[in-house]
């Protein structure tokens, strides 16, 4: 079987850490090719990711700013050559294959949490709260793998890289403009060390006691969705169902209770910490340390310690 | 312009999710329905277009059991227009998948004509993230998804988005497809006027057969389980504790 897994670039580099997760499960199933969607150097790194067979670059205006319509339309002109078409449960991802995946006639497997068989997978259903097994009668399979649940492949590989043809833009959007966060902190879905806060921080100046605490561990920030609402965190650090889904070795979680919707974003996160003032919380459900406190005395502390 | 809103009948977000023991499903009989949350805004959003004068009609369209009628009405109460109901399932536990209703949402476009269909991003049941982004394929439409700001002006849309980097703007030309993002608005609470109001207002009746549609699954759903439960952890009495703790555990 044929593989076409689908790179995550950003700003014209290869995400990697993305990429090589998403390549652990798509080796699984047969033999990779990756579809770099940017520039060359883009395309020459995800050549190096161990178990690729081959990459396809395709540098084209149409791709710099990730638009569905063309990127789907470029898939779809790929995809004869392949039984599965994969990639990683980006917030790009989620934008594309669904359309790849009309456009061919077949049902989109959103966010796989493991490969059974060629076509048989797991998801998440219900935020997390039951695991569905599902097998695939399509023809193709077009696939989104949720990548906290895979280790990244490694590096050591030298596939070949080739060109591949622009499928053209029918201009049914563009793109106006980009704001993205910039923070030399570690991104979230890659970070060893996470440290989330909730509505319980209470405002946006309170947000950088997180952030020194995350400075000290070396880690990424993350928040609730009532602490992103209420704009003490911009919208790319939510947890959750509807945010993004971590598993990192050690995650804490400060000020937030402990929905559903959260917990569907960190409950496969190795050690959990929850610091909480009210003991009844349900995030102490899922804590492997639980600390009652108020978290004005204890991240100071607790940074201060560390 | 018209706009067009699909809603899904979904289980509470607020209900705790059982797994039936024998791993066929979820229990659904006797708990608690709702609209899908990100309809609601969906909704919300179609009518303040209207509200707006940039709409002048506002029908919403949902597929699935009879009971949908309800999620139908709850939106109506809000303040859309009409609704139709597409009844493609006996059974409360049956989903209909995306790609069948984005096939029956094109049909219902193509009699429709709206200038715009918005929708929820995600059903909070299957988690699927996928309908509105086939019916944009399937009607050969731009598509704005995960959208936390909408504008129309003239014959296109400009479109905030959620991404993984931040946000993302992008202009698409109308007609289109919007998916809402929770921060697209905050939903209006129906008046009780409202409600016996939307009562009244008119509920096509359609089924599945009635668009030519095959909602057999293409995706079997071999067996659904519990995801594994975490060992109940411990309560640590102070900070030092606690920083001995994950000393001890290698996670510092
Ligand atoms: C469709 C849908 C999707 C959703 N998706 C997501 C999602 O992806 N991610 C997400 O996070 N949520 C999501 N939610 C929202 C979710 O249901 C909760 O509302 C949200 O997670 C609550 O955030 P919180 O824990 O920060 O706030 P709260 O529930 O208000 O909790 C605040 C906590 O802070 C504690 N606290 C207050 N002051 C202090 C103090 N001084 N010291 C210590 N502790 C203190 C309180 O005891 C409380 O436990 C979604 C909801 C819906 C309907
Ligand atoms: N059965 C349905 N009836 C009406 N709308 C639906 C249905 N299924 C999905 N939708 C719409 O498509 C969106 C995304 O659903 P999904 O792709 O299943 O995650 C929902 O928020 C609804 O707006």
């Amino acid at each position: 079987m044929a593989v076409l897994l689908l790179a995550e670039v950003a700003g014209g580099d290869l995400h990697i850490d993305a990429t090589a997760k998403a390549l652990t499960a798509a080796k699984a199933l047969g033999e990779v090719t990756v579809l770099v969607c940017g520039p060359q150097a883009a395309g020459e790194a995800a050549a190096t990711l161990d178990g690729v067979a081959k990459v396809l670059v395709a540098d084209d205006a149409a791709y710099a700013n990730t638009l569905a319509e063309p990127l789907a339309d470029l898939v779809v002109s790929l995809a004869p050559g392949y039984s599965h078409i994969v990639a990683p449960a980006t917030s790009d991802a989620k934008n594309v294959l669904p359309r790849v995946a009309a456009l061919l006639d077949v049902m989109v497997i959103s966010d796989i949490s493991a490969v059974i068989d060629g076509e048989t997978f797991e998801r998440p259903v219900y935020a997390g709260n039951a695991i569905q097994t599902v097998r695939s009668k399509d023809e193709k399979k077009v696939i989104s793998v949720r990548t906290s649940t895979f280790e990244a492949a490694g590096a050591g590989g030298s596939a070949p890289v080739e060109a591949a043809a622009s499928a053209g833009d029918k201009g049914l959007s563009s793109w106006v403009e980009d704001k993205v966060d910039s923070s030399d902190r570690p991104e979230l879905t890659s970070a060893k060390v996470i440290v989330s806060g909730g509505r319980g921080v209470g405002s946006e100046e309170n947000f950088a006691l997180i952030g020194a605490l995350a400075d000290k561990l070396g880690a990424a920030v993350g928040a609730s969705r009532a602490a992103v609402d209420s704009g003490f965190a911009p919208n790319d650090l939510q947890v959750g169902q509807t945010g993004k889904v971590v598993a990192p070795e050690l995650y804490i979680a400060v000020g937030i209770s402990g929905a559903i919707q959260h917990l569907a974003g960190m409950k496969d996160s190795k050690i959990i910490v929850a610091i909480n003032k009210d003991e009844e919380a349900p995030i102490f459900q899922v804590a492997d340390y639980g600390l009652v406190a108020d978290l004005f005395e204890a991240l100071p502390e607790l940074t201060g310690k560390l | 312009m018209k706009i067009l809103v699909p809603v899904k009948r979904v289980i509470d977000y607020n209900v705790k999710v059982r797994v039936k023991a024998d791993g066929s499903g979820v229990d659904l009989a006797n708990v608690k329905m709702s609209m899908n949350p990100f309809d609601e805004i969906a909704v919300e959003e179609a009518i303040r277009l209207k509200e707006a004068g940039k709409a002048d009609e506002v029908v919403l369209v949902s597929i699935g059991v009879k009971q949908a009628q309800e999620t139908i009405r709850n939106g109506l109460a809000m303040g859309a227009d009409r609704g139709i109901l597409v009844t493609a399932a006996e059974d409360v536990h049956t989903d209909i998948e995306p790609l069948a209703v984005a096939k029956i949402l094109k049909a219902i476009v193509d009699e429709e004509q709206p200038g715009l269909v918005i929708m929820g991003k995600q059903a909070i049941d299957n988690d699927m993230n996928a309908t509105g982004q086939m019916l944009a394929a399937l009607l050969g439409w731009g598509q704005a998804t995960f959208a936390s700001e909408l504008a129309v002006e003239g014959d296109s849309a400009v479109v905030t988005r959620e991404v993984d980097g931040g946000l993302q703007t992008i202009k698409v030309a109308l007609p289109a497809v919007v998916t809402a993002d929770l921060r697209l608005n905050e939903p209006r609470y129906a008046s009780l006027p409202n409600i016996m109001k939307a009562k009244k207002k008119p509920v096509d009746e359609k089924t599945a057969g009635d668009y030519g549609v095959d909602v057999a699954p293409r995706l079997e759903v071999v067996k659904t389980s519990e995801p594994p439960t975490r060992q109940a952890g411990e309560m640590v009495g102070s900070v030092d504790e606690l920083v001995t703790k994950l000393k001890a555990a290698g996670a510092i």
